[in-house]
């Protein structure tokens, strides 16, 4: 094990997104809280999510959720491509990390980012609304968990794309709809049947919904099931990212 | 004891070329080893197999005796590799650039004062905190090289170090390689400045469309082939009707009145040629020598049998 030397990339990229802060945690925020300002200001009082929830309040961990989501695929695979691209990931390439050294360095990274920009939105929306707190433990494992299956899509990503073009494709066709269409701004009850079945097939659902049984103690699917769900995300696309570096797919020729 | 670099039936095919076909190569510990060929032979292809940023097809590659493939970690702590391509992170300045890629290797704080010595040596101790975007060429590319030997590896490959460095920075550079050599360090180096081989490689190998069309000491090459050579150039007060009928096979540019003779520098004495064509009646003005170098003799093998 090389202990010192997973720690090193994980500071690197934590320092990476820390030098850009106005563009990777400022401007999650204050986009996220417009969402809010401008949901809220629509559907207040109109709209009942969970009996005893005000709208407002509903949208919280749905948007915190959503940015975590966003934000940990953006740093990995941004961060790689860039360095795909511009040749300096080769002084990482040539060093003795291993590929697991490699995969978690980025995700805890990645997910690092996720947590900050999804806690900096919770606590900036608590002066506009009370979000109560019923289950942390469920909270904190479901940002954990969700940011770093977001992490590991951002790492598959950023190899796979041979240009800035192809990463977009995969933000704006991918991620950006699974997560508006994963019960952000609803609950999935609200939907028609068929519908309803559609977004079961969609994990980011599962993440958003058990995030927000946290807050609430309510959720759609049962909590314990949707936790099952993201750890056999982050499994599968666990095998599938250290299998990528394994064999050097599009790393190393 | 181990050999630095040991590379046994070295192939690697792309889907349209045979990039390495069938390489044996040894680089012993301590050698200042020149790895020359021209441009697509597979110089680069090489080094990256041996540093681990290319796959290969078959046969097996050892730094200091750890297969690069089975025991990649142990064979990357031991070697330092200076890639061709002028790269950067534009993020960090010079300083946090050496720390990251020291820490990679495991090494922390301890390593500062080798950090500090490499900036010195490296002319870069005023730019430490200076972001890598602000840097010139030969400033990054000073960096790239003190990024390859961060961790202290016995073994430093040098991929075009001094491609884009000016020449002052270019000689300051060679110093600094000497220096590392003489401390212990093997060196391997590509180059595209046959006179850099020349001045520095003891032994060198010639690479050439993914084959070795040499491999010896710099004065083997040179004691072989156009190596033995000796460039003898004559200008006449009169151009030559005719040469000496000894002379015509030695023969290799006539203009005017200028004449360029190939000569044999074990058996063909100036003084004899000039004695032979005053006797045939040439009033010699002016008369220059030129020996072959190593860029007569690298030209020779790459031209040879083109396939």
């Amino acid at each position: 094990m090389n202990p010192m030397g997973f720690y090193t990339l994980f500071y690197k990229e934590v320092l990476r997104f820390g030098k850009v802060l106005l563009q990777t945690l400022i401007a999650p925020i204050i986009t996220a809280l417009l969402y809010l300002l401008v949901f809220a200001h629509v559907l207040a009082g109109r709209v009942e999510v969970f009996p005893g929830v005000v709208y407002t309040a509903f949208l919280v961990p749905g948007l915190v959720m959503m940015s975590v989501i966003q934000n940990a695929f953006a740093n990995s695979s941004s961060s790689l491509i860039q360095s795909k691209l511009t040749g300096n990931l080769v002084f990482i390439l040539l060093t003795p990390l291993s590929h697991l050294e490699f995969f978690l360095a980025f995700v805890v990274a990645a997910a690092v980012r996720g947590i900050l920009v999804g806690a900096g939105i919770y606590l900036v929306s608590v002066f506009f609304v009370t979000v109560p707190v019923h289950h942390p433990i469920f909270i904190l494992a479901f940002a954990a968990l969700s940011s770093s299956v977001l992490g590991a899509l951002g790492l598959i990503a950023g190899i796979w794309a041979e240009k800035f073009d192809q990463l977009a494709g995969f933000q704006n066709f991918i991620i950006l709809p699974l997560s508006f269409l994963s019960g952000v701004f609803y609950s999935i009850h609200s939907l028609p049947v068929f519908w309803q079945h559609l977004s079961r097939f969609n994990p980011f659902f599962y993440m958003i919904d058990g995030f927000r049984f946290g807050f609430f103690g309510v959720s759609d699917i049962a909590p314990l099931f949707s936790l099952l769900i993201v750890l056999a995300a982050l499994a599968v696309l666990t095998a599938v990212t250290l299998l990528m570096l394994k064999t050097g797919y599009k790393l190393r020729d | 004891m181990s050999a630095a670099i040991a590379i046994a039936g070295l192939h690697k095919r792309y889907p349209r070329v045979h990039a390495l076909n069938g390489i044996d190569l040894t680089i012993e510990r301590g050698e200042f080893f020149g790895l020359l060929g021209p441009n697509g032979a597979g110089k680069s292809t090489l080094i990256n197999i041996v540093a681990g940023l290319t796959r290969f097809s078959e046969g097996r590659v050892r730094v200091l005796g750890h297969d690069v493939v089975t025991d990649y970690r142990r064979a990357r702590r031991l070697i330092g590799v200076v890639p061709q391509e002028l790269t950067y992170d534009p993020f960090f300045n010079v300083r946090e650039v050496l720390r990251i890629q020291s820490g990679y290797f495991g090494l922390g704080r301890e390593n500062e004062a080798w950090i500090d010595e490499l900036l010195d040596a490296l002319m870069l101790t005023d730019k430490a905190g200076a972001n890598m975007r602000a840097l010139s060429g030969g400033m990054k590319r000073r960096v790239m090289i003190a990024q390859a030997l961060a961790h202290k590896p016995e073994v430093v490959v040098l991929d075009e170090p001094t491609a884009g460095v000016d020449v002052e920075q270019r000689k300051q550079l060679w110093v600094f390689i000497r220096r590392l050599h003489r401390e212990g360090h093997t060196i391997v180096l590509t180059t595209h400045y046959l006179e850099e081989a020349q001045a520095l490689c003891e032994r060198i190998a010639i690479l050439n469309r993914g084959e070795l069309a040499a491999l010896d000491t710099k004065r083997a090459l040179m004691a072989r082939g156009i190596g033995r050579m000796r460039r003898l150039c004559l200008t006449t007060a009169e151009p030559l009707r005719a040469l000496p009928e000894a002379l015509t096979p030695k023969l290799r540019r006539q203009e005017g009145n200028q004449l360029e003779l190939q000569l044999d520098k074990e058996t063909d004495s100036i003084i004899a040629v000039v004695d032979a064509l005053r006797a045939h009646g040439a009033v010699i003005t002016d008369l220059s020598t030129e020996s072959a170098d190593l860029e007569d003799v690298f030209v020779e093998l790459t031209h040879r049998n083109p396939r």
